[in-house]
């Protein structure tokens, strides 16, 4: 194996990847809008009503929010590998002569690539909304801002691959997008990305403790707004532990992948 | 050396066998196809030759490197273009090659002078900054074409080059095949179900049926075989009895109606055949041509056999979803 045609293998998926984001803008806008109207509708909504120990409700469920725009965009990112399979794209990947590794990571550079991007610019979003009093209690630092994209990090990377392990068995977009809703839901709503885990029924509580996505929203409350079930350190642990767990899972499944 | 040398390549799907112990060499600068109907084995046996499928058993070699220990060698030896299309095409021509040079591991310096050169070669340069949903069928197909051959391959495949394409884009993709066998030196392996391209484009071609080789020669010799002149008669109660009296007939096909005899010197023996079989609706005498051949070896002609979806209608479908 030659390490740099490998590299330069990654960097070309990458690109790829890339390119097709930045033309596809409704996917761009819809990724934005979707966050913001939970934001301001539900979380206005239920904010006028409900404010969680001392904080603004729209505030508590901004990491929430923000999480659950990762998680959804994250996952639908390993549909397009299905499209690939549809046509012939697939296989001029898959001829090329670099590992089915580098293919792998190479769309999970790609899809976390969106993600983040994402994110950055809902992080501004809030950072404005805190800054003219729409959120109130919402205060984004730059420290918060470059801890809370560290963690989104690890969550979208983790995130990508379970789209990718999925969408490398599927033979349509149809059967993918139900067999993600069946993951993606139960995620989100498991996660505490709309309540507080610290005072959960006994039997909702070891859902959301299994579920690796609670650690994501618990170290963004943290860095957001200092407010945190577990330490920054134990949520991170578990979230490298999750992500190289799936990375090892889709490598894998990339290798047995069919054409 | 034969640049690919196939020993005994066997396929089986769940107890199918798509490829059935093909045995079969390729030389080098050659144009080679591989001819018969849908569900014939051919993009099968493509498929093995480039990596992407492991035969059940069986071996070849590819530019001398074996196809299941050396994927590496053999990947970086061979371009293909794929019977769907393969380009991305929310990205531009020059975008998917330069994708396909980066994939390659092509320097950015020999990947820019190669883009220019296969865009000229395949009249693209003023449509590179196109994105691809632009192009017609025959466009992308022509941009395929020179990505596959971007990185330099010894030999390239084209699965179906034409399936699906209008007639003045066939013949412009035959032209290029054509040309760059002279200018890239390279050997080319065609699989088609068009007799026409088969007899125009290669210098020799395996008649493949149910997985196996039938019949394996150039399009002349292969035509010598069938022998003597076709006459074809569209009739509905043929005296095929008397026919067979006939001495200068050598080989009689009837079905559906149809009647196909291999005749010495047909010119003159027409008027004898007519008296012979009785009423006929229609005639026709041509020299032997590859369906011809098809015909002697399989007792089937190609054009009976089922299509499937073509490149085109399921590039339509496709963009409809899109």
């Amino acid at each position: 194996m030659n390490i740099k045609n490998e590299l330069v293998g990654i960097l070309a998926v990458w690109y790829r990847e890339f390119k097709v984001f930045l033309r596809e803008k409704s996917r761009i806008v819809g990724s934005i809008v979707t966050p913001v109207l939970w934001l301001l509708i539900f979380g206005g909504g239920l904010g006028s009503s409900v404010s969680i120990s001392g904080i603004n409700y729209q505030a508590f469920i901004f990491p929430g929010i923000l999480t659950q725009s990762v998680l959804f965009s994250s996952v639908f990112f390993g549909v397009y590998i299905v499209w690939d399979r549809k046509i012939d794209f697939l296989k001029e990947v898959l001829v090329a002569p670099i590992s089915r590794t580098s293919i792998f990571l190479g769309k999970v550079v790609g899809g976390a690539t969106d993600a983040l991007l994402q994110s950055l610019i809902l992080l501004v979003i809030g950072w404005l909304f805190g800054q003219f009093g729409i959120i109130p209690g919402l205060h984004i630092t730059l420290v918060s801002f470059l801890l809370a994209l560290l963690v989104l990090f690890f969550t979208t990377t983790a995130l990508v691959s379970v789209g990718l392990i999925v969408g490398s068995q599927m033979e349509s977009p149809e059967g993918f997008q139900l067999i993600s809703s069946f993951l993606i839901f139960p995620l989100f709503f498991l996660s505490g990305a709309l309540f507080p885990i610290n005072n959960l029924p006994s039997w909702l509580a070891p859902f959301t403790f299994l579920n690796p996505i609670t650690y994501c929203v618990d170290a963004l409350r943290n860095v957001i707004l200092g407010s945190a079930q577990f330490s920054l350190i134990y949520d991170l642990g578990i979230m490298a532990i999750f992500t190289i767990v799936v990375i090892a899972v889709g490598t894998y499944a990339f290798k047995k992948m069919k054409v | 050396m034969p640049i690919i040398e196939i020993k005994n390549l066997t396929k089986q799907y769940n107890g199918l066998t798509a490829v059935d112990s093909l045995n079969l060499e390729v030389q080098e600068g050659e144009i080679f196809c591989l001819l018969g109907p849908n569900g014939a084995g051919k993009t099968t046996t493509l498929m093995m030759l480039t990596t992407l499928v492991k035969p059940t058993s069986g071996t070849a070699t590819v530019g001398g490197f074996d196809i299941v220990k050396n994927q590496g060698d053999v990947r970086r030896s061979i371009g293909i273009v794929f019977q769907d299309p393969s380009s991305d095409e929310i990205l531009t021509g020059y975008e998917n090659l330069k994708l396909h040079g980066m994939l390659y591991g092509m320097s950015p310096k020999l990947r820019e002078e190669r883009i220019k050169e296969v865009l000229e070669l395949v009249e693209l340069t003023e449509r590179k900054d196109d994105l691809v949903k632009k192009y017609s069928g025959g466009m992308r197909r022509r941009l395929e074409m020179a990505r596959g051959l971007m990185h330099h391959p010894k030999i390239l495949f084209l699965d179906e080059p034409t399936l699906g394409l209008d007639p003045q884009s066939r013949e412009h993709i035959w032209k290029y095949v054509n040309n760059l066998v002279r200018k890239e030196k390279i050997s080319v392996i065609i699989t088609t179900h068009y007799m026409d391209e088969a007899d125009m484009l290669c210098d020799r071609l395996a008649i493949i049926d149910h997985g196996k080789i039938a019949a394996m020669d150039s399009p002349a010799k292969l035509k010598m075989i069938v022998g003597g002149d076709v006459v074809v008669m569209k009739t509905a109660n043929p005296n095929l009895e008397g026919i067979k009296k006939l001495e200068f007939v050598k080989k009689i096909q009837a079905k559906d109606g149809i009647v196909s005899l291999t005749v010495e010197n047909a010119s003159e023996h027409l008027p004898q055949i007519l008296e012979t079989i009785g009423k006929v609706e229609s005639v026709e005498v041509h020299l032997p041509t590859l369906d011809d051949v098809f015909l002697h070896y399989t007792g089937k002609a190609i054009r009976e056999t089922s299509a499937e979806g073509g490149w085109a209608e399921k590039l339509m479908a496709f963009r409809a979803k899109k």
